[in-house]
């Protein structure tokens, strides 16, 4: 059994991740390209004292397939670049740990890291990303540099078929959270002197070149951004088998996994446990904390959650699944649950809201009180950074010392 | 009827401006010190803040440049969360056309005009060189001759891409069903630097297109601006230089279907107020002796010569070696990148008319503070230059952070609306309307070459 305490975060997109979600009650349609609409909802969740909230974000439209566009019109298409919104609602919260995801494929390392260190800077040692590759092929014509793997119908029965196919993508990955890591160690805490009997700002003795050089690309540094207030700002990565297990391993803080029960759950650690060991990495030096993701429909009477779900899946035209458990129920049935995986040795979870604003104000006012009441939940946010909050250590600098 | 005058603000943390040794100068990375400066300018009634760029650290005979206040954000980044602390203000990114992809950058510029309720805008800038390439994908690829031209077809590109959605584009309608219209983003774009196609994926912005800025020299750089942005930075802030700078520029639009007025330009420059000029002028002379350490005079030195001098005397006088014209010394700068064999003639040839050390000479090139002296004697001045087409406005950098505007708005601005020159309030919401500019028509996606479609509107 795990006393350690239970982390909540929670996965915001569009509407909410049921795709009708849009239509329902209380929805606001028109305002989801407004910053109000999302500072709404990010105070909602820092009022239910959660961990932190994620954004999810993609360099092509949302699509009904995973791996290849679509022309619907009846679903949420659109979106606003998730680092930018992310460092726009740093402003008006005070503790909740920030999360973008962050196409790793398309994109430039040395932007990336230079990014999420200022979203560092900005919320004050609130931030995080999840880096992202390219999984439909079509996005790459959006750049026109190079092309990436077409996965086929086929694979998408296996997420083992999908990573395989990906594979090359995620060792490009693994390397860009490296250079990342690197660039913002390049600076060390004290590089800024502010010396005037030499007249220095800097000492550069303790600015770095990170001379990074990959199969796909080099970066030699230092960052243009001092070294954020976490020092390393958490990465989280989502993962469905081995390959992104392993690049977790490699390159993680957190690791979202998709489990269908409480043996899944056993399973995947297991695994991901295995992933660690086959990439050197020692978990008590270096924690990886392991959250589920659960798509959450939450109602106080019995089976009105059930009920608002078949609603919405008629209206989408479609019985709505989706790559993680679809959970409809009462907030006390979830906490149970909740409890009850969490003994597989999960650290905590990422729920993902049916639709909102509903599915996320069950989370904070009912889900929330319900676990406090079993003191599986915190009544105050601590201080400190998102990295304290999530009991990861706080980073050395790999270059202090060289000189 | 007066020219109304554009101000903005920029936090500088590049090159020599700010003083850093000053014990009231702040962290220049803390979002406290932004929050600060653009409060400051909002109060001022500024029409934008803004923030300059480059990506690679400066280094000076191999190493990182250690004199000047170094370490800045994420430019587009750090503007998002000051949209949330400011509610008129714009907000302007610098952000290079060469180590950026125009999808990401569209995309980057609508959604900080989302989040700021149309407020954004855009330095476009062209810097190109290999040594800023090491920290990308693809190096130093593309050719000084080059870079204007890919510049102009990023920016084609990207209003290709803010035009690829029209307004009426999301009538997220739950009766109906209908959240987007079809074919809503669907964009192809084939051209020598950019060969694209697909769906763009945020919605039209507020202002259509941010504000385009643009701040280059040459004769490139001068018709890139003349052809295609909406705001122009210059260096040149002395009033007949900055004429002549005015009257060119000014004179280029008419060729390309634009009238004066569509184009607003905006030298940077400094201020200094203090209650009467004598005291404002000794204080100048204090900041710029403060910007031009004795190592920040061989430094520059150095650049120049393009070799270590080291073991010279800041008091001293200038060295008897030659220049090495063709060794570059401190690179990631664009000041001392061209014509140093002439800058080290010069240079010399006054030193030695005016008897000045190594130090007083290159406090003399620096040029010392902008504006200098009494609320009422700077505001004179400001205004004068503006009425004359010196400019349209300035953008103001600061020697200290965060505080170095407090001084200008609650001294200067004050006596700039009185003379009926700054407005007293926003009367406009978008940058565009600060700036008085016209918003890029929204003809949907019918007609989707957005060159033709912007010069059209222009004519
Ligand atoms: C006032 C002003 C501000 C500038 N700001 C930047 C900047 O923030 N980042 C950058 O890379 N270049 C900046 N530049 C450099 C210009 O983009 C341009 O490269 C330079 O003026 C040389 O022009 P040219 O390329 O037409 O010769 C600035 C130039 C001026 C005059």
């Amino acid at each position: 059994m795990n006393d350690s305490p239970l982390h909540l975060a929670v996965a915001l997109d569009g509407a909410g991740w049921h795709p009708a979600a849009w239509r329902s009650e209380g929805a606001r349609p028109g305002a989801l390209f407004t910053p109000g609409y999302w500072a709404d909802l990010v105070a909602e969740a820092e009022r239910g004292l959660l961990d932190l909230v994620t954004f999810e974000d993609a360099l092509g439209p949302q699509s009904a397939a995973p791996h290849r566009p679509d022309d619907r019109t009846d679903q949420v298409r659109g979106s606003l670049d998730a680092v930018l919104l992310a460092s726009h609602l740093a402003l008006l919260t005070t503790r909740i740990g920030l999360v973008p995801t962050v196409n790793v494929t398309h994109t430039e390392p040395f932007h990336v890291a230079v990014g999420i260190a200022t979203l560092d800077h900005v919320s004050e040692g609130r931030a995080g990303w999840r880096p992202q590759i390219a999984s439909r092929a079509a996005d790459a014509a959006h750049f026109g540099r190079r092309t990436t793997p077409q996965l086929t119908d086929d694979d998408l029965r296996d997420p083992e078929l999908i990573a395989a196919r990906l594979r090359p993508l995620f060792a490009e990955a693994a390397d860009v959270v490296e250079v990342a890591r690197r660039l913002w160690d390049s600076w060390e805490d004290d590089a800024e002197i502010r010396d005037t009997a030499t007249g220095r700002f800097l000492d550069r003795d303790k600015l770095h070149h990170i001379d990074f050089e990959g199969a796909w690309f080099s970066v030699r540094g230092p960052s243009i951004t001092p070294r954020p207030p976490q020092g390393q700002p958490v990465v989280a990565s989502l993962a469905h088998a081995s390959t992104p297990y392993e690049f977790a391993a490699r390159a993680s803080d957190v690791v979202f996994v998709t489990p269908f029960d409480r043996a899944g759950a056993t399973a995947v650690l297991a695994q991901v446990a295995e992933a660690a060991d086959r990439v050197g990495r020692d978990l008590r030096d270096r924690p990886l904390r392991r959250f589920a993701d659960l798509v959450v429909l939450l109602d106080d009477e019995p089976g009105a959650a059930a009920r608002r779900k078949e609603r919405l899946d008629a209206l989408a035209g479609a019985e709505y699944t989706s790559d993680a458990l679809v959970f409809t129920g009462t907030p006390g049935e979830l906490a149970d649950l909740l409890l009850d995986w969490r003994t597989a040795g999960l650290d905590g979870f990422r729920l993902r809201p049916g639709a909102l604003p509903h599915d996320l104000t069950a989370v904070t006012r009912r889900l929330v009180p319900e676990l406090r009441r079993r003191g599986a939940y915190r009544s105050a946010y601590g201080t400190g950074t998102l990295r304290e909050r999530l009991g990861l250590p706080t980073p050395r600098n790999r270059y202090a010392g060289q000189g | 009827m007066p020219k109304q005058i554009h101000l903005a603000a920029q936090l500088p943390g590049i090159h020599n401006v700010t003083v850093w040794s000053d014990p009231r100068s702040g962290s220049q990375i803390a979002i406290g010190s932004f929050v600060h400066l653009a409060r400051t300018a909002e109060r001022g009634k500024f029409d934008f803040f803004f923030l300059a760029e480059g990506l690679r650290l400066r280094e000076h005979k191999g190493r990182v440049y250690e004199l000047d206040v170094a370490g800045r954000p994420d430019n587009l980044t750090m503007l998002s969360a000051l949209a949330a602390a400011t509610t008129r203000l714009g907000v302007a990114a610098t952000v290079n056309a060469t180590f950026n992809e125009p999808y990401e950058v569209a995309r980057r510029l609508a959604t900080l005009d989302h989040l700021s309720g149309g407020r954004a805008g855009w330095n476009v800038v062209t810097s190109f060189d290999a040594f800023t390439g090491e920290n990308f994908r693809r190096g130093g690829f593309l050719a000084e001759a080059d870079r204007y031209s890919r510049a102009a077809e990023f920016l084609a590109t990207a209003r290709e891409l803010w035009d690829s959605w029209h307004g009426a584009d999301v009538p997220a309608d739950p009766v109906s069903g209908r959240f987007v219209r079809p074919g809503a983003g669907a964009f192809t774009h084939h051209g020598g630097h950019f060969d694209i196609a697909g769906r763009f994926t945020t919605p039209r912005s507020p202002q259509g297109h941010p504000v385009v800025i643009q701040a280059g020299e040459s004769d490139a750089g001068r018709d890139f601006a003349a052809s295609d942005a909406e705001v122009v930075f210059s260096k040149y802030n002395r009033l007949e230089e900055a004429r002549a700078f005015y009257r060119d520029v000014k004179g280029r639009l008419a060729r390309y279907g634009r009238s004066p007025d569509d184009l607003r330009i905006m030298p940077t420059a400094t201020v200094v107020v203090a209650d009467t000029d004598a005291e404002a002028a000794a204080y100048a002379d204090e900041i710029t002796r403060a910007q031009v350490s004795p190592q920040t005079a061989i430094a520059h030195l150095e650049a120049v010569w393009g070799r270590d001098l080291s073991a010279y005397d800041p008091d001293g006088p200038l060295p008897d070696i030659d220049p090495e014209p063709e060794s570059l010394v401190l690179k990631g700068h664009s000041v001392f990148r061209t014509g140093r064999a002439e800058t080290a003639r010069r240079w010399r040839a006054l030193a030695h008319e005016r008897g000045l050390s190594i130090r007083e000479l290159v406090i003399e090139v620096h040029g010392g503070q902008t504006f200098v002296g009494s609320p009422h004697t700077v505001a004179d001045a400001v205004d004068h230059f503006v009425q004359t087409d010196g400019a349209d406005g300035f953008v103001f950098a600061t020697h200290l952070t965060p505080g170095g505007l407090d001084d200008f708005v609650d001294r200067v601005v004050p006596l700039l609306q009185e003379k009926g020159v700054h407005r007293p309030d926003y009367t406009g919401t978008t940058l565009r309307d600060h700036l008085g500019l016209r918003r890029p028509p929204d003809t949907g996606r019918t007609s989707r070459t957005a060159s033709a479609q912007w010069e059209g509107s222009a004519s």
